[in-house]
């Protein structure tokens, strides 16, 4: 859909005073990072009066998930509308209001392969914060070889019964569902035998462990389902299809990741932020890595409008979100790299606040897929070489 | 806003001349031009003039096809494929560029000449090994009504066979752009043998008279008309850069499914494979940049610089991984001269400095981003 332009200016207009007169003045500091972030959910406690006002007028106007259809809460919006939406956000620095697995990879994959009714039941407490997801993919033997899912879910008549173990499960011990991906047919050929489940966390049998990384924090925890038992209708899409499903998702997380540190597209430039350390960019070496790093990062986010302005138009971006996945990661590693090395040894101390940021994101090329398993799909998908 | 997507125009355009270069121009007639000692093929840039190719960005008034900056950096794109030998950047991107900023009548008839193939043009900037514009030197003395030129200029691409030359030089303290016949008395050209096989000339001025007909735009304020001129050659040469990029690529990529050693083809290794694969992905970031730069000069010309410079930047950072990974995948044969990935690998080179290098380019993007 296209509008002419005098819709978008309209649009713009209208969209500029609302932000203007709603946006509270704390949440236009453009940060978007781990200990900012709104993530929603029955027990999230709000940062601050600003973030929850802030999160509640945008859910009156569906601006949590723009693009979402309105019935499902969101603004409705097109693409060109949502380039407008995101310069506008960009122009005040506001925040993000709301943040989640739900909105970047569910609600996408439900969008997709759902049903109306699980779309009128999930969707709109995603849109409004209230239901805070994770994602239950990796396991103990299945990392790179992620299809190689162990987590038993038996068809018990009435309803189904897991039992297995995931890991690095983002955020478990604070969100209150999970879409997992489990095995339903142990005896088809390891991709045909997965499903796409979706369990409430407080069901019993479910527990969760969090894995305390190299930051000092633990955003990753191990989940453990002993018996659990859920309804027949919390799977999405075929049954023994969840692969089909699991690969979407992984798309739109690949796309994720890769715009990564949402400073990448809304923040403030890289030599902006270095300038503003003691070193700074009176060191030529600095300035030149960051130079390169800078022009490196508007090309990618060049590429990841291209893509969208594909989509849009009708192509498919496919197997090519690995690329931007594979270059939006090692890119924002390389960021973080520097930024790490303008603060000096101020960055060096736990208060400061940098370190953790910057060893996060070291987890970004292993996460949602390794660089290398990114290049391996490339090679082979996209420039047919042989193996 | 800018729409990041190829137009059903823009993709008959490139099917069109892809279609043409592999017949009329393909690398092997760079090959031809070289071995016979020559750097132009007047029959060929008759042709394209005659497909639209010089008029691309001359008005229809003017007997062009008008189809702007990104349609313009289509045709680089493929020219850069397969080497194809053009006065194409010089003629009908920069000094069309030029002449349309001016557009008074002798500036449009420029235009008409341009558009049908009867002029070519040269820029003529350089004074040393390094594009900098700003810091001109040679001098076009005020003498009665006119000027009188001398110095000399350098790395003049097409200058040794190009029918003018658009010259920069100061005026006092200001830049004044010229647009002379390159026989005017007091002009030497001397065509330097390079390692593209391209045309670039060394041109020496010695009391070249010039006259208030010959300043292009406004004397004292040769950026008004030269700015646009360059940045639209910038972009070009981007995308030109982008197709050597994309032609050494798509040989290596054949050559890994080809070439066997250890009973396997080489392309089963993950070590190419990876290789490949990261060159892929960096053609592909580089052709965002390119495609952004096009769509901002049709667009929103007074504000493309960013775009501009970050297309060239990307490009030549991706045209020279590209033909050093050519020329490693490809092993000893890549070294040689009967094989073409030297070719590319040269032209990469030539293409990196004209109008400005890497540091060049992503030094104005750093300064457009606050440092």
């Amino acid at each position: 859909m296209s509008e002419t332009a005098e819709q978008l200016s309209t649009f713009q207009a209208e969209l500029r005073a609302w932000l203007e007169e709603n946006c509270p003045q704390e949440m236009r500091d453009g940060r978007n990072d781990e200990t900012t972030i709104c993530w929603g959910g029955k027990n999230w406690n709000f940062t601050s009066d600003a973030q929850r006002t802030w999160l509640q007028r945008c859910v009156t106007k569906g601006y949590t998930v723009p693009t979402w259809p309105v019935e499902y809460g969101g603004a409705g919006l097109s693409r060109e509308e949502e380039k407008v939406f995101h310069a506008e956000m960009a122009r005040i620095k506001a925040r993000y209001p709301l943040q989640s697995f739900g909105i970047w990879m569910l609600g996408p994959a439900l969008l997709h392969f759902g049903t109306h009714e699980q779309k009128l039941h999930y969707l709109p407490p995603i849109a409004r914060g209230e239901v805070r997801w994770c994602q239950g993919y990796s396991e103990p033997g299945a990392g790179s070889d992620l299809a190689n899912v162990q987590t038993r879910c038996e068809d018990k008549g009435d309803h189904w019964l897991v039992n297995g173990q995931k890991i690095w499960t983002s955020y478990a011990d604070k969100a209150d569902w999970i879409f997992a991906l489990v095995r339903t047919d142990k005896d088809a050929p390891k991709h045909k035998g997965i499903s796409f489940v979706l369990i409430n966390m407080e069901t019993e049998g479910v527990s969760t462990r969090p894995i305390k990384l190299i930051s000092g924090v633990s955003p990753f925890c191990e989940t453990f389902f002993d018996d659990v038992k859920f309804p027949k209708e919390q799977v999405v899409g075929t049954i023994n299809r969840g692969w089909d499903v699991a690969k979407y998702l992984l798309t739109h997380e690949r796309e994720m990741i890769s715009a990564a540190g949402g400073s990448m597209g809304t923040g403030r430039p890289l030599g902006a932020v270095i300038s503003d350390c003691e070193t700074g960019v009176s060191d030529p070496v600095l300035r030149g890595d960051a130079m390169r790093a800078e022009v490196d990062t508007l090309a990618v986010e060049l590429t990841l409008e291209r893509y969208k302005d594909q989509a849009e138009a009708g192509g498919s971006v496919g197997d090519a979100s690995a690329m931007l996945k594979y270059m939006g990661t090692e890119l924002n590693k390389r960021r973080l790299e520097l930024l790490m090395a303008a603060g000096g040894s101020d960055a060096l101390e736990w208060d400061d606040g940098r370190a953790p940021n910057w060893l996060r994101t070291k987890a970004n090329s292993i996460e949602g897929g390794t660089s290398e398993v990114m290049l391996s799909i490339l090679s082979k998908r996209v420039l047919g070489l042989p193996g | 806003m800018v729409k990041l997507v190829a137009t059903e125009e823009e993709v008959m355009l490139a099917d069109a001349a892809r279609g043409f270069l592999d017949a009329a121009a393909p690398v092997a007639h760079l090959r031809g031009l070289r071995d016979a000692g020559e750097t132009e093929d007047k029959a060929l840039w008759k042709s394209m003039a005659e497909m639209g190719w010089a008029g691309i960005l001359v008005p229809e008034s003017a007997g062009g096809s008008d189809m702007g900056h990104a349609a313009a950096c289509v045709l680089a794109g493929e020219m850069g494929k397969t080497l194809a030998t053009s006065p194409f950047i010089s003629t009908a991107v920069i000094a069309a560029t030029a002449l349309r900023q001016v557009a008074d009548d002798r500036a449009n008839d420029a235009l008409a000449r341009i558009a049908s193939g009867d002029v070519t043009y040269a820029l003529a900037v350089d004074e040393s090994a390094k594009f900098n514009p700003e810091a001109t030197q040679m001098e076009a003395r005020r003498e009665g009504n006119g000027f009188r030129l001398n110095g000399s200029k350098g790395f003049v691409v097409d200058g040794g066979n190009a029918d003018r030359l658009l010259v920069l030089a100061r005026t006092g303290e200001a830049l004044t752009l010229f647009d002379l016949p390159a026989d005017r008395a007091g002009i030497t050209r001397e065509a330097k043998s390079m390692i593209d096989n391209r045309d670039a000339a060394t041109v020496q001025f010695a009391e070249v008279e010039a006259t208030g007909a010959d300043v292009l735009g406004q004397v004292d304020d040769a950026m008004t008309v030269l700015k646009p001129a360059i940045e639209a050659g910038q972009a070009a040469l981007a995308a030109e850069m982008a197709g050597v990029a994309a032609g050494a690529f798509g040989m290596t990529v054949e050559y890994l499914k080809e070439r066997k050693q250890f009973g396997v083809p080489i392309g089963a290794f993950q070590a190419l494979q990876h290789r490949a694969a990261h060159l892929w992905c960096e053609c592909e970031v580089t052709a965002s940049a390119i495609l952004n730069a096009g769509r901002k000069l049709d667009e929103d010309p007074e504000n493309a610089a960013l775009a501009v410079s970050l297309a060239k930047a990307r490009a030549t950072d991706t045209v020279q991984l590209a033909v050093q990974e050519g020329v490693q995948m490809h092993g000893g044969i890549g070294m040689t001269d009967a094989f073409d990935m030297g070719f590319y690998m040269k032209r990469a080179r030539v293409g990196a400095e004209w109008l400005g290098d890497y540091g060049y380019h992503a030094n104005i993007v750093a300064q457009m981003r606050g440092f």
